[in-house]
């Protein structure tokens, strides 16, 4: 199917390499151990296979969604995947020879450009793994470049997130310490008490994983910076149409998520992290890095920059051990905000919280009020009547997800239920949500 | 600076009677175009032989080691501005930093101009 | 910049106020007045300057920008060690199936059934295929594949009491192999290569002791040569109560052949976007499933997927995991992909993989001896290594040579990689590419070394014909330019 030589040809190949048959290029293999037995099925034929996978994806179908909680149902422009998976981007790798890969290297600056400008940072990288590993490599910048070995990380960061930043952290000599936030949004005085000579940063997540818009983000800015750490910002790309950027509130490192940007849930991933930070920071930055330069003619032209700072030239010294990107990922989210636009950009992001904004306020009527009084963008708890798990179980028979317990990241959260709502629903969809919902609550 | 008043080591830095430090005319040539220059915070204490600073070219980056003991003293904010000086002017306005020995004499034992030009020799082939 | 020559302008150059590429609806439902529901500071002062485009002027810029890349389905792209096989398209389609796009991932067990059948079997299909006991799906790449690897690694140490900070890495790894050892907090020991490429047993076993956690191996190494003596080396490994680890960058080799678990590998990492054939992407995303035997599993990180009564459930409650590497289940839509690949290859379909890669490797290994004097003898993988020392004409240098190349048509191959070959060139043409292509790009490299002493200023000043010629990369790095200013 894939494999195109003929048995005539096979023949040839073996008579220009010297040898009668091919095992005799196999000599330095074990014997014994050639050629396994495999517990596998045989190969399906293409037709098969689709109607293999087929069946399965719709053993998931759904109605609808009202989960959120890090990864967001948005609607994506056909445009974009129809571009994106031309083979001439999708079979394309790095782009090592500039000189046959200015499409990709031009898109990557594009998007560079792109990050800077949604979270108003100075420079950007070509991206990282997921959000969670761009929060957690933040993490280790900020080590590195204070010296100090704390990162202060609320309960209002996606404890998913925090998960991985332990793992990343476990061997680096920095640790995380985790702040108390009972009032849903992170307090300028738990934060001064938590502040010491070991801070090396305090990682916000604004929105934060309870949808609160965080309050004090300034004032924590200053506080941090004044105690000679870092701010680093996790944020939401989509919300960056309405709510302050992180270079507006002093921002060293801002990191995201970037999955709103045109990229399916597809259960987790392929995602892109977004990656920026402030001309200062900008030689630890981990990750690739394309620049503008000129050709032999004096043609503009990219090309990957920075590489000394990389894995494959200083090895265990590198500021990190990513080696690729997400390419792709970033190709798609850079395909979709050209589509979107400035304007459109922002009625985007007013759309949802129009959105949001309404279904809370029918949530509320129909015995769901908000936990917290604090504003919102697109997402929220509420307090259920009765236990979110039941909720979440009686939607989930009609096909229809609720949302996210808290209970199961919180103990002291277990009547509340993460409700996220984007431009996708209509007036009649969030109507009938609440109607489910009053109707599962009896 | 004249290569003549100047000690060098076996990792191509040399040093000069005032504690200034910089890299050979040999080193620079060997890493290329230098494009960026990461000194030392002025006040370090340093060991010899310890890592202090770092030379990048496009493909390459290469680790800067104290001659011999001491205290960075300062350091060349120009190389740091304009790391081409480094190819430029090696042994002059391309140096990298200064610092205070511990104890002069630890420079003594390092190669002359004339003892390196020999070892260069006898390290290639 | 004013009277600068480009090739395609920016998407901001073309942007102008008021364009739009795409509507959005009416909003249907009663609103609220922003400003009295988010407190000024915490709105954005200033809009995010994004470019103002009609949706043909988006189509058409980045289908330019794609014109100016090669790939491998415009282009032969051997580059070695990346595996740049066919991609299927009919995987295109697959996931974009929109209950697979829609899938959230934290949606519960009971509306997952498919999709956790689906990395079930990935699982399965890897270790079967691999010889080891688990899997865990999770890391995005290589590079976190080996993270975790050496995670996983320190976890179980540290669980038996032992201390082993140290891990030992052949000269001619790759670079990531260090720097993830170091991530990971340990110490990366270099082990020396003999002069054919294997690695030197002598200083290998020499550095074997109590403070080694592990050894880091690339199976077939980076020379594309297969280690006849793993088999004891793994043995030794073992008697130090170390680990073996291998990098499984060239899997493509062995798979369906040998599998890695029977020569006595305890951890590996797969690299999906090679062996299976996932779109590289120009650089990602990826995906590097870590497998790992029997008495590693507990380590893995969470979640994990399991079957339980006839149904698929993720499983968190591992006490001894190192935790997650992810934040949700890792690259799904890349494990799809390999799933689907897996299937219309089946068991038997691997091992014609590995087979023809093999087989193409040598062929052309041995049409291109006759032109490299100093081409090492005997069979390699699925990779040939190429030292262009001596081979080409005055002052003409390999990089020269893969410059050369794209004004062909031709990928250049990995050039300069394993550091201990001068010169190196890593050829790697896959089970996909026909004798045809072979013989056409041996012609054009001899006819490359010929031009190279006729004409040695053409090919070191090349490329000539590509969209852009060669770059000034001390420029881009001396001053940096990493985004657009108006």
């Amino acid at each position: 199917m894939f494999i195109p030589h003929t048995d005539e040809q096979k023949k040839e190949m073996l008579a220009a390499i010297g040898v009668s048959r091919f095992d005799d290029l196999l000599g330095a293999l074990p014997k014994n151990l050639l050629r396994p037995k495999l517990d596998l099925p045989s190969s399906l034929s293409e037709m098969e296979l689709v109607r293999h996978m087929e069946e399965l994806a719709s053993r998931d179908h759904l109605a609808q969604s009202y989960l959120g909680a890090g990864a967001y149902e948005h609607f994506v422009p056909t445009s974009v995947w129809s571009i994106a998976l031309r083979g001439e981007f999708a079979t394309a790798y790095t782009p090592y020879q500039a000189e046959a890969s200015q499409g990709t290297l031009q898109s990557i600056f594009e998007f560079q450009t792109l990050v800077c400008e949604l979270f108003k940072m100075d420079v950007a990288n070509a991206s990282m793994y997921d959000g969670a590993s761009a929060a957690a490599e933040a993490c280790l910048v900020a080590a590195k470049h204070t010296g100090r070995n704390e990162i202060l990380v609320p309960e209002t960061v996606h404890p998913q997130t925090v998960r991985v930043i332990q793992t990343y952290l476990a061997h680096s000599g920095a640790r995380v310490k985790t702040v108390p936030c009972p009032s849903g949004v992170v307090e300028l005085e738990t934060i001064k008490k938590h502040l010491g000579p070991d801070t090396a940063a305090l990682l916000v997540q604004n929105p934060n994983f309870f949808g609160c818009l965080e309050p004090h983000v300034k004032g924590l800015s200053e506080l941090v910076h004044s105690a000679g750490g870092l701010l680093i910002a996790s944020t939401y790309p989509t919300a960056l149409g309405l709510v302050a950027p992180p270079g507006q509130y002093g921002a060293d490192i801002a990191v995201a998520e970037g999955q709103s940007l045109g990229l399916p849930l597809a259960y987790g991933g392929p995602y892109v992290g977004l990656f920026a930070c402030t001309n200062a920071l900008l030689r630890k930055m981990p990750g690739r890095v394309v620049g503008q330069t000129l050709d032999a003619d004096g043609k503009r032209a990219f090309v990957l920059t920075l590489q000394a700072r990389e894995q494959h030239i200083r090895r265990e010294k590198a500021m990190s051990n990513i080696c690729t990107n997400q390419a792709l990922c970033a190709l798609a989210a850079t395909i979709y905000l050209s589509l979107v636009g400035k304007n459109g950009f922002q009625e985007l992001a007013t759309l949802n919280f129009q959105k949001a904004h309404y279904a809370a306020e029918v949530l509320a009527r129909r015995g769901f009020p908000r936990v917290f009084a604090h504003p919102f963008f697109n997402e929220f708890a509420v307090r259920c009547p009765v236990s979110p798990e039941t909720i979440v179980k009686k939607l989930s028979e009609k096909r229809v997800l609720a949302g996210l317990p808290l209970g199961a990241y919180f103990k002291d959260r277990a009547d509340q239920l993460l409700v996220c709502v984007t431009e996708i629903k209509t007036k009649s969809d969030i109507d009938r949500f609440g109607d489910l919902l009053a109707e599962a609550a009896r | 600076m004249d290569p003549q008043q100047l000690r060098f080591t076996t990792s191509h830095e040399w040093i000069a009677p005032d504690g200034t430090v910089g890299i050979s005319d040999h080193a620079q040539h060997e890493i290329t175009d230098v494009v960026f220059v990461e000194l030392p915070k002025s006040g370090r204490a340093v060991k010899a032989q310890e890592p202090c600073a770092v030379v990048e070219s496009v493909k390459a980056a290469f680790d800067i080691y104290a001659p011999v003991a001491g205290t960075i003293a300062a350091v060349n904010e120009e190389t740091a501005k304009n790391p081409a000086l480094v190819n430029q002017h090696p042994y002059g306005a391309g140096w990298l930093y200064k610092m205070t020995m511990a104890s002069p004499a630890d420079r003594e034992k390092l190669m002359t101009h004339e003892g390196y030009q020999t070892f260069l020799k006898s390290a290639t082939h | 910049m004013s009277g600068e020559k480009v090739v395609e302008p920016l998407s901001f150059e073309k942007s102008a106020p008021g364009r739009k590429g795409i509507p959005w609806p009416v909003c249907d439902v009663p609103t609220v007045p922003v400003d009295k529901n988010i407190p000024a500071g915490l709105l954005r002062e200033s809009p995010a300057l994004l470019p103002e485009l009609s949706e043909p002027q988006v189509v058409r810029h980045f289908t330019r920008l794609s014109h100016l890349n090669f790939s491998i389905d415009t282009n032969f792209y051997p580059l070695g060690s990346c595996t740049m096989k066919h991609n299927p398209k009919v995987n295109d389609r697959i996931v974009q199936i929109p209950d697979f796009a829609g899938l959230h991932p934290l949606r519960p067990h009971e509306l997952s059934q498919g999709i956790l059948e689906i990395l079930f079997e990935v699982e399965r299909w890897l270790s079967q295929l691999c010889g080891m006991d688990a899997f865990s799906l999770q890391p995005s790449a290589g590079a976190q594949g080996e993270l975790t690897g050496i995670l996983v690694a320190r976890a179980y140490h540290e669980h038996r009491g032992e201390n082993r900070p140290v891990v030992l890495i052949p000269d001619s790894a790759h670079g990531t192999n260090p720097a993830s050892v170091a991530l990971a907090g340990l110490t990366a020991v270099t082990v020396k290569s003999t002069p054919d490429g294997q690695v030197d047993l002598d200083d290998l076993y020499q550095k074997l002791n109590k403070e080694v956690a592990m050894v880091m191996m690339t199976i077939p190494s980076t020379l594309g040569l297969f280690e006849p003596r793993i088999q004891e080396i793994a043995k030794k490994i073992h008697e130090a109560g170390a680990l073996l680890y291998m990098d499984g960058a060239n899997l493509n080799a062995l798979v369906g052949l040998v599998r890695p678990g029977d020569l006595g590998v305890d951890v590996l990492h797969v690299n999906l976007h090679k062996t299976f054939a996932t779109p590289h992407g120009g650089g990602g995303p990826g995906a590097g499933p870590v497998g790992v035997k029997k008495a590693l599993e507990p380590f893995l990180p969470v979640p994990r997927v399991a079957l339980e009564n006839g149904v698929y459930r993720r499983k968190f409650d591992r006490a001894h995991s190192i935790g997650r590497v992810h934040g949700f289940q890792g690259n799904v839509g890349v494990l799809i992909r390999a799933y689907a690949y897996m299937r219309l290859q089946g068991a038997e379909g691997f091992r014609e993989i590995s087979e023809n890669a093999i087989l193409a490797a040598n062929y052309l290994k041995a049409k291109l001896t006759p032109l490299f004097p100093k081409m090492p003898l005997g069979a390699c993988m699925h990779e040939v290594v190429v030292s262009g020392e001596g081979a080409f004409g005055p002052g003409v240098r390999t990089l020269d040579v893969a410059k050369r190349l794209l004004d062909h048509g031709y990928y250049a191959p990995t050039i300069y990689f394993p550091l201990i070959v001068p010169e190196a060139l890593m050829i790697e043409p896959t089970e996909n590419e026909s004798k045809e292509t072979l013989d056409a790009f041996v012609e054009t490299v001899r006819a490359i070394i010929a031009e190279s002493k006729s004409d040695p200023d053409k090919v070191k000043t090349a490329p000539h014909t590509t969209p852009v010629r060669r770059l000034d990369e001390v420029r881009a790095a001396r001053e940096p330019r990493l985004r657009y200013r108006p």
